[in-house]
């Protein structure tokens, strides 16, 4: 199923699907609802869509796109406060629904966090936001002074007229400010941010207190009344069906009030608790028809990439002069195959979402990374009028890339057209979550470079076999069948992420190899093992040449992935390691930024310890210094736990791992120190949340061969023995 | 039913004896700061105080817990006042999502109580709750603020 209508990567808008739907409905807008679905607090008309100042000067800044840890909700607060130059202490926050940014013909632009997007593809018009407001607040004052608006300046919502001495301050004009005509955005200039006092500053987020005391309410929080609670069996084989289930067998159970199909693949049971809803469906007979899928396997599914690896057919993604007559004509050849398995997301808060359905109106609160997605999916699911549909984005446990789908809302609406009336909140197992994602795709890569007799590297063709998420997730966007997004960090020129090397001759291409399972955005997407794949190759191809992997790099890289990587190098000490301790680089493109990682590991026993990681990132331009080292230490603990752990098997058609028993991930015994250089260079806007992913197993994997001289080509390390021989 | 203390307050619970502590905090109790994430004990989402202890709280039977002080995130800020595990959370910015939050708070609050000044070596050992925004870091800064404060 498609579920995740009209996701573009480049633009982001979640796009015609909602946005046709406009009907300019009157919806009360500063009555916001807040996730939770409780009224907001304010009744004072907004300045714009943007801004409400209430009369005590408190300020409620609107965001769209949600927060699932990665700090954007704070960032976005700050670039709208910086240009409004409110005081920061008076601002609080609140989330928009889907339904009202429908109504008002999508005035807050694409509400999905996704691709590492939120801040950086919506930066220059929240800003214009905050400026507008200001714009009409000042001449609101301005106004009841009978002042020119150029005479009057402002500090922290406190507005000055210098020559009558007068002040007053936001709150006590924002009603009179709502009146004002907005100014035309394209005569709004925007700070300069060398003089950014608000945003560029490593502040505290704004949604901590309620995470301390257990108050922050994620989708499993939700409570609506007469709620019931189901719980969900889907086919374990993906493309399997129900062939028949047992009602009867469980329909006693204790709590049971209804057992329903879900679709043409799941059955859910709907009962007073989690506990009995889980309970009786874990005990309902049901047979299954797995179809053909049940003879897949992970065994079949690496012969089927492997072929890939040698097909005369495969989509082009960068191209330069003739890399095979250069293969042909080497000095020194180099080749080796690399593969990299499929991943769950494993989010803390498992998939879930509350439906609430009646014969006129379909409610849905959930967490969700795409919440116009969420919405297109409730009215076509429901089946009723856009204008008498609506998503309330709860906050959400994690989502890398998970909560950008929309099958857990599309069951959860399915269950309560069967219960109507009554809410029904839908959460899935562990085991069902571990068992039914869009896993990260999985694939193989061939590498083959050729030397000249002084080691410079004359030619590279790399071919990846394996799985396109766009395939499964948008097949509308293939451009002539080919997936576009699979050349994360290794296009030619993209400025979401460009091949970092100067090599004469390049051939990097895709025989893509779909499998039964679903592919999804996994945190860091493609990226994660197109770093893998170019950058232990690159170290490979160092010592084939006698070269150090720094100096080797430093001849082949363009300028601003060569600053980063010389900024790792420099923080670390490269060359001057403590004994038993080795390091590896890496560096790479994508989503944007530029960001290296220098790791230290020592092997003992064939264990491996990661003792420190220096990364760097050049995100153009740094909107919460704090938040950003957060984020990429976060994006290490993610990419680390996949490079040690990760790895979904299938036999038998199903996904084998269940749980965190048999889908482990890093603690914290495994944490290693982590330093963070974060170098924004101006001129652009990269992304945060995810760039960094793409350099920790690389930079862990270069610094395994360092110290051992063995060259692990395929993850995770657990399936490897380190032991010295 | 289950009759049980929580935060100092009892309630009655009419549930199946053999339900997990966590489903009777969240379902029957209303208290949902108490985290689902696994079920089998493996994650520490569902991190409670069984009588000081700190427990996994998806794989005790209600039933055993009769007559036990339990206490949950709600029941650890007294009169609106953060405990200085709480304080040191908001002091070092620690949490990205939240959701492992509560159970991470509660496991560590135990852990100051029997180590009051834990090593580095202490803290490996003694919290295994997993984080997959991976807060680890500012995990272990929180720690040796509370220890210190």
């Amino acid at each position: 199923m498609n579920d995740m209508p009209k996701f573009d990567r480049r633009s982001f808008i979640v796009g015609t699907s909602a946005a046709g739907l406009s009907l300019g409905l009157s919806i009360p807008v500063a009555g916001a609802q807040t996730a939770a679905g409780a009224p907001a607090s304010t009744q004072t008309p907004e300045v714009n869509a943007w801004v409400v100042v209430q009369p005590d000067d408190k300020v409620v800044i609107r965001v769209v796109r949600p927060d699932m840890g990665q700090g954007s909700l704070t960032g976005l607060a700050q670039l709208v406060a910086e240009e409004l130059d409110c005081d920061w202490s008076k601002v609080s926050t609140i989330y928009p629904t889907a339904g009202q940014n429908l109504a008002r013909k999508r005035v807050w632009g694409a509400m999905n966090s996704t691709g590492s997007q939120a801040i950086r593809t919506s930066q220059e018009y929240v800003r214009k936001g905050g400026a507008a407001a200001r714009i009409m607040l000042v001449q609101a004052a301005a106004n009841e002074w009978k002042v020119p608006a150029s005479e009057c300046t402002v500090e922290k919502g406190v507005i000055t007229h210098k020559a009558s001495k007068r002040k007053t301050t936001y709150g006590k004009v924002a009603e009179a400010a709502a009146k004002i005509t907005p100014p035309d955005p394209k005569t709004i200039e925007l700070k300069d941010p060398k003089v950014w006092k608000i945003a560029g500053k490593p502040l505290k987020r704004l949604d901590t207190a309620d995470k301390v005391v257990g108050k922050h309410q994620f989708g499993v929080d939700v409570k609506r009344p007469g709620m019931l609670i189901a719980a969900i069996r889907d086919c374990p084989v993906n493309g399997g069906k129900i062939k028949s289930f047992d009602a009867a067998k469980i329909e006693g159970m204790r709590g049971v009030k209804k057992v329903v199909q879900v679709g043409d693949s799941g059955v859910a049971v709907v009962a007073d608790t989690f506990w009995n809803a889980k309970t009786a469906v874990a005990a309902l007979p049901i047979v299954w028809d797995e179809g053909d899928n049940i003879k897949v396997s992970s065994a079949s599914i690496a012969e089927f990439l492997k072929e890939g690896l040698s097909a005369e057919q495969a989509y082009v993604g960068n191209k330069a002069g003739d890399a095979k007559t250069a293969l042909a004509g080497a000095v020194k050849k180099v080749e080796a195959v690399y593969s990299y398995p499929f991943l769950n997301h494993a989010a803390m808060e498992p998939m879930n979402a509350t439906a609430l359905y009646t014969a006129d109106r379909c409610e849905v609160w959930c967490p969700t990374q795409n919440a116009e997605g969420a919405l297109a999916a409730v009215i076509a699911t429901s089946g009723l009028p856009g204008e008498k549909c609506e998503v309330y984005q709860t906050q959400l446990g994690g989502g890398f890339g998970r909560r950008g789908r929309t099958d857990f809302v599309i069951q959860a609406v399915q269950i309560a057209k069967q219960m109507p009336g009554v809410p029904v909140k839908l959460m899935w197992t562990r085991e069902e979550d571990m068992t039914h994602c869009s896993y990260h795709p999985i694939t193989q890569c061939k590498m083959e470079a050729a030397l000249d007799a002084a080691g410079n590297v004359t030619g590279l063709h790399m071919r990846i076999s394996g799985q396109s998420i766009l395939a499964s997730l948008a097949p509308e966007r293939l451009e002539n069948g080919m997936d576009g997004a699979t050349f994360q960090g290794l296009t030619a020129s993209s400025p979401e992420g460009a091949f970092g090397y100067n090599i004469p001759n390049l051939l990097i291409d895709h025989a893509m190899r779909n499998t039964h399972l679903t592919a999804g955005f996994w945190r860091g997407v493609n990226s994660n093992h197109n770093a893998i794949y170019v950058e232990s190759f690159i170290d490979e191809l160092a010592h084939a040449a006698g070269k150090d992997p720094l100096e080797f790099r430093r001849g082949l890289l363009k300028p601003k992935q060569l600053a980063v990587l010389n900024a790792v190098a420099a923080r670390a000490g490269y060359g001057k390691a403590p004994k038993g301790v080795f390091q590896g680089l890496s560096s790479m493109h994508t989503f944007g930024s530029y960001v290296a990682a220098c790791a230290e590991v020592s092997v003992t026993d064939g264990k491996v310890k990661i003792h420190r990681i220096v990364a760097a990132t050049d995100p153009g331009h740094a909107v919460n210094p704090a938040q950003i080292e957060r984020q990429v230490m976060g994006s290490f603990v993610y990419g680390l736990s996949a490079l040690l752990y990760g790895e979904c098997t299938v036999k038998n058609g199903a996904v084998e791992q269940t749980n965190f028993d048999s889908y482990n991930v890093m603690r914290m015994d495994e944490m290693p120190k982590i330093e963070v250089i974060v170098m924004p260079s101006g001129g652009f806007w990269g992304g945060v949340g995810e760039p960094t992913i793409s350099v920790a197993a690389p930079a862990v994997l270069n610094a395994i061969f360092a110290a051992t001289g063995k060259r692990i080509r395929s993850v995770p390390l657990m399936n490897h023995n380190l032991t010295q021989t | 039913m289950a009759s049980l203390n929580v935060n100092g307050k009892t309630f009655q619970a009419d549930v199946d004896p053999r339900t997990p502590l966590l489903w009777v905090l969240r379902d029957s109790i209303g208290l949902t700061g108490t985290k689902y994430g696994c079920g089998i004990a493996q994650c520490g989402a569902c991190t409670v105080h069984i009588d000081g202890v700190a427990t996994r709280s998806c794989s005790v039977p209600v039933s055993s817990v009769g007559g036990k002080q339990i206490t949950t995130i709600e029941g650890l800020a007294q009169n609106g006042v953060l405990t200085k595990v709480q304080k040191a959370w908001v002091d070092n910015d620690v949490p990205q999502c939240g959701y492992c939050q509560s159970g991470m708070i509660m496991a560590v609050s135990a852990l100051l109580k029997s180590k009051p000044k834990p090593t580095d070596a202490d803290i490996n050992a003694a919290i295994t709750n997993i984080c997959r925004c991976g807060t680890y870091q500012q995990v272990r800064e929180a720690i040796h603020a509370a220890a210190k404060a």
